[in-house]
């Protein structure tokens, strides 16, 4: 199947996404910001269909879009960003933009269905490079902001006491996570984000109680749902971003496992 | 050198005044049970020392220097946020987020930052509970990491808010007991907020109530009475003792019963 150019595409721009996402992911979901997550990837379906609008390409909406979203939810603060109303109000309405946005673009109904469920098989080689470069920037930044960040996202008021910046790490990171939904959005769609931002990560964390296995192993189950759904999407002709989601949500579930029978075991010990 | 000393300071977030020219000095080494009512400003004092709530009026001096944030010579215990205890993190991963955690980088512990992390598990009796999720431990366990965090990096002043919160009695004389036993050990001056009374009996050296924007500070005997605690409570305050247990009562009621829920987050400043 890689003697497709397409299909080497897919498989490039999959692990560049898929490693990205999975240790973005890791930090969104100890943070409990998973829902955040989910509202700047509907409003990347406005920035989105915004860019098809005039002419732009989607994904510099999308990227742009969440962006703006991303900083401007950190600069509200983690109170207000966790607000389900406020999020949900935010996310009902970019969505309803973005219909208005495909209204105006009539030439292409299939745009739609693209931008919210993700097409990875159209991925051409410039978008890859995108992509990769997007991917080590955002890499990049969490690098190096990692340790104030896990400490701010631990123990807020102890991180404050000692001189770590709430505001600014909170910014920092939906900007990082902003940029990752974006490139997320790319292939699973908007509106599949999670498959691959909070699927890999709350399996990994399921597993490990350790820092550094567990951020490793949320990028590597993101890398094995991305790679085995586009195989499977390939042989079974069914959509790609249908595999990588039902994976995502079978791993989650057999991570779930090995503490399910670790309790029926200990039920099952006589006691005395 | 005294650990704490306030001078005419007053507090205030926002528009309310929490604490209002209060004097008072602390020395170096004592244990200080911080009580009064929710909302009196128990925590707001401990974030006013730490350099995170200036002072509105007067002056605050921590260990002989102006409070300042950042203060490594602090260590700090908030008040535990439910989160924590949905937590998978495994306990000393939790912990040695602390260590140079207000440093840009990867969040790797090396050699050094892996010994002062057994080191405090040590102090505390951790060693084993901490290979365990947050999720996975009791809450009085939980605690214990939590002192042990608070520990990281030597501090010579501890500042613990409400660390007994949501205990059973057993946990709670336990918790007590581990403080005590620390103060001892390392020589530091402990600021230890309750809600109640009762358990900090003969563990601490004197307590600091605080009440209606005001505070007294003292022995037990000198605070806890009628007199100090009407004017603290601005309500009629009854102080009964019961066989080596001192109950607060207004209006034939204890007071601090139906005062343990968390201080309102208001508190927070933004």
């Amino acid at each position: 199947m890689l003697q497709y150019d397409f299909m080497r595409h897919a498989f490039a721009a999959a692990t560049v996404v898929a490693v990205l996402s999975g240790v973005v992911g890791y930090f969104l979901v100890l943070r409990s910001q998973v829902f955040a997550g989910h509202a700047l990837a509907h409003v990347g379906f406005t920035g989105a269909t915004g860019a098809v609008l005039i002419s732009l390409a989607p994904l510099w909406g999308l990227v742009l879009m969440t962006l703006f979203a991303g900083v401007a939810m950190g600069f509200m603060g983690e109170r207000l960003a966790q607000r389900d109303v406020v999020i949900g109000l935010v996310l009902a309405f970019s969505l309803a933009l973005g219909l208005l946005f495909l209204h105006f673009y009539t030439s292409y109904a299939s745009e739609a269905t693209t931008l919210l469920f993700g097409n990875i098989l159209a991925v051409d080689l410039r978008t890859v490079w995108t992509l990769s470069g997007l991917s080590a920037l955002a890499l990049g930044a969490l690098a190096v902001i990692s340790r104030p960040l896990l400490f701010a996202s631990l123990q807020p008021e102890l991180a404050e006491a000692k001189g770590v910046r709430l505001r600014l790490y909170s910014v920092l990171f939906l900007a990082i996570v902003a940029l990752a939904t974006a490139e997320c959005a790319q292939i699973v769609g908007v509106l599949l984000v999670f498959a691959l931002m909070v699927g890999p990560a709350a399996a990994a964390q399921r597993l490990t109680g350790a820092l550094a296995s567990g951020v490793l192993l949320s990028a590597l189950f993101a890398l094995v749902e991305a790679w085995l759904g586009i195989t499977l999407a390939f042989y079974t002709d069914w959509p790609s971003s249908f595999w990588i989601t039902a994976l995502s949500v079978a791993i989650y579930l057999l991570a779930g496992l090995p503490r399910l029978i670790e309790r029926r075991a200990a039920l099952q010990v006589p006691v005395g | 050198m005294n650990a704490i000393e306030f001078r005419d300071a007053s507090l205030s977030l926002g528009s309310r005044v929490i604490l209002s020219e209060v004097d008072l000095r602390i020395a170096a080494g004592e244990f200080i049970g911080v009580l009064g009512p929710n909302g009196s400003g128990k925590t707001t004092l401990m974030r006013a020392v730490l350099g995170l709530v200036p002072p509105s009026r007067g002056r605050i001096h921590v260990l002989g220097r102006p409070a300042t944030r950042g203060n490594p010579a602090i260590g700090y215990m908030p008040q535990v946020r439910g989160d924590i205890a949905g937590m998978r993190l495994r306990g000393s991963d939790f912990i040695a987020s602390v260590y140079n955690g207000h440093r840009l980088g990867l969040p790797i512990a090396g050699a050094r930052g892996r010994a002062e992390v057994d080191r405090v598990l040590e102090l505390v009796g951790a060693r084993e509970l901490s290979r365990r999720p947050l999720a996975e431990i009791s809450g009085g366990e939980r605690q214990r990491l939590l002192l042990a965090q608070a520990l990281i990096g030597e501090p010579r002043l501890l500042l613990l808010d409400e660390p007994l919160i949501s205990l059973d009695p057993r946990h709670e004389s336990e918790v007590v007991a581990l403080v005590r036993s620390l103060r001892r050990e390392l020589q530091i001056t402990v600021l230890f907020s309750a809600h109640e009374l009762n358990p900090l009996l003969g563990a601490i050296d004197r307590v600091l109530y605080l009440g209606r924007g005001q505070a007294a500070l003292g022995t037990v005997e000198e605070v806890v009475t009628g007199p100090v605690l009407s004017r603290l409570y601005g309500a009629e305050i009854e102080v009964v003792p019961i066989r080596g247990r001192i109950f607060v009562m207004s209006g034939g009621h204890p007071v601090e019963r139906d005062a343990h829920r968390h201080e309102p987050s208001a508190e927070r400043v933004h």
